[in-house]
């Protein structure tokens, strides 16, 4: 079954949280880039692109015609999306397995598990 | 027979259907042809040809069934011997994680222990629409999302029989706390309790929670006298069920014969122990004790400060009480006004019962405070108690 697999990094510190970042030590820094490469290794993943922090995106709406827009991203800064990528895993235990691995749901953010619908 | 069909066709609808019909059938023809020599297995093969058909029909679902590799059986052929029981596997998938609470609580319900929607939706107090779509989405929850049919693995298989323990129990804490109309949830609940003991008979807790729910239904008819609740140690002993305090007895030995050692079967050794007269109060706060240190639970250290009242003087039990961060609980008030009351500290003891009482949300509930409170003003004893509330 195919799955997306939706990144939120919630309260989790990134490179993109410097100050947050830094209170990591560096064998826990260490991990957090070793666990997302596992994870981008395992054969069952496909890595989806890499975006810019969700500080970076703008929200558009279209309403009676006229084009909206709002600086950031749909939901708060700390609960959009990070990352994503495609698992091919054999049932939702497998996903839920793999999901349990991306660094961010151990760090204070949260990870998604969607089905993907396929025809 | 259902858990058989959901297993092989991985659709709780689909299996319902084909069940259906396979009733019909037999319906019309067994009274015509005779009933057959295992009828079980006739119902179960012709539900799942029905099945079959179907699905070739539709060609929706061939993908993602294992069914197009199995031969074709006919109804003469089979015996007792060809379907596996998949109740277990059954009781797992409905109370899989991924669902929420509310969720795994009526599919078990519904595709366990056989109850219709409104049936469910009447236990549990919401109308039958919501309870229909409750069902709809967890099934669909399960098909879309790929929740796997199965007894899950040995490393997740601690964490997934505690949730379905906690669904059985949770099943019976309904029935039995609501008023008798819901009784037969706790029955409900004991024989799905049965059910588990029946197909995980190595598992402690799984005994433990059986002996916890038969102990606790034995005292049913004692614990409400014209309507009204009476405490534990007020209780007419004779009305209790010996027959099911001898099986809750029966069960807890044999999880303390698997070594059994965790919350349901300290929990079920503590009720046996509520069951004896007179009762051995070192021994059930010491138990208390080893619950509160497994569970975390101010609630459990609560009725070990009860216990440890009976054997040391309330201010001891009082001394646990106070320590105790339970503002929003009514029983922390009632067992606070009881150990007042004890200490003669009456008017802490009323404003106590007056905040438990500004807590209460059961009718039965609120009368026994009002009476206790009325005694405590009245200047009568209001009967021994063992903390208001707590034990009944």
């Amino acid at each position: 079954m195919k799955y997306l697999i939706l990144i939120h990094q919630g309260d989790a510190p990134t490179p993109y949280t410097p100050d947050e970042w830094a209170k990591l030590s560096e064998d826990e820094q260490n991990a957090v880039y070793r666990d997302y490469q596992a994870i981008n290794q395992d054969p069952r993943v496909t890595p989806g692109v890499q975006m810019e922090p969700p500080e970076t995106a703008t929200t558009v709406r279209v309403q009676d015609g006229r084009t909206l827009t709002t600086d950031g991203p749909f939901a708060e800064v700390k609960e959009a999306i990070g990352g994503y990528f495609v698992l091919e895993a054999e049932d939702l235990d497998a996903a839920i397995e793999v999901a349990a691995r991306v660094p961010a749901a151990r760090l204070g953010g949260a990870v998604e598990v969607r089905p993907v619908v396929e025809r | 027979m259902l858990a058989a069909l959901i297993g092989f066709l991985g659709d709780f609808d689909l299996a319902e259907e084909a069940a259906q019909e396979a009733f019909a059938v037999a319906a019309e023809r067994w009274p015509r042809d005779g009933v057959p020599a295992s009828p079980g297995p006739w119902l179960i093969t012709t539900a799942r040809n029905r099945a079959l058909d179907r699905i070739r029909r539709e060609r929706t679902l061939a993908a993602k069934t294992r069914l197009l590799d199995v031969p074709l059986v006919t109804e003469d052929t089979v015996d007792e011997t060809t379907f596996r029981d998949e109740r277990l596997e059954l009781v797992f998938t409905c109370c899989h994680p991924a669902l929420a609470t509310d969720a795994q609580v009526a599919l078990t319900l519904r595709t366990l222990g056989g109850l219709t929607t409104p049936e469910i939706a009447r236990a549990f107090l919401v109308p039958e629409a919501t309870m229909a779509q409750r069902l709809v989405r967890a099934k669909r929850k399960i098909k879309a999302a790929g929740v796997p049919f199965r007894v899950p693995p040995d490393h997740l298989l601690p964490d997934r029989l505690a949730a379905v323990l906690a669904v059985v129990y949770l099943i019976f804490n309904e029935g039995y706390s609501a008023p008798p109309a819901r009784a037969d949830l706790s029955t409900e609940a004991i024989r799905l309790g049965r059910a588990l003991a029946e197909l995980m008979p190595d598992e402690p807790e799984v005994y433990g929670l059986l002996a916890v729910m038969l102990l606790h239904d034995a005292r049913r008819a004692a614990r409400v006298r014209e309507g009204d609740l009476v405490l534990l140690a007020d209780q007419d002993r004779s009305m209790w069920d010996a027959a099911q305090i001898a099986a809750g007895r029966a069960a807890l030995d044999r999880a303390l014969a698997l070594r059994g050692s965790g919350p349901y079967v300290v929990q079920a050794a503590i009720a046996s122990l509520h069951a004896e007269e007179p009762r051995d109060w070192p021994q059930i706060a010491a138990l208390y004790a080893e619950l509160a240190r497994l569970t975390g639970s101010p609630v459990v250290e609560l009725s070990r400060a009860v216990a440890v009242a009976e054997t040391e003087g309330p201010q001891a039990g009082l001394d646990i009480v106070d320590r105790l961060a339970l503002d929003d609980y009514r029983y922390l008030h009632a067992t606070r006004a009881e150990l007042l009351r004890r200490l003669g500290r009456t008017d802490e003891a009323a404003a106590a019962f007056c905040r438990a009482l500004e807590l209460v949300h059961d009718e039965a509930e609120r009368r026994l405070l009002e009476r206790r409170l009325a005694d405590l003003r009245g200047g009568e004893p209001g009967g021994t108690g063992d903390g208001a509330g707590g034990a009944r």
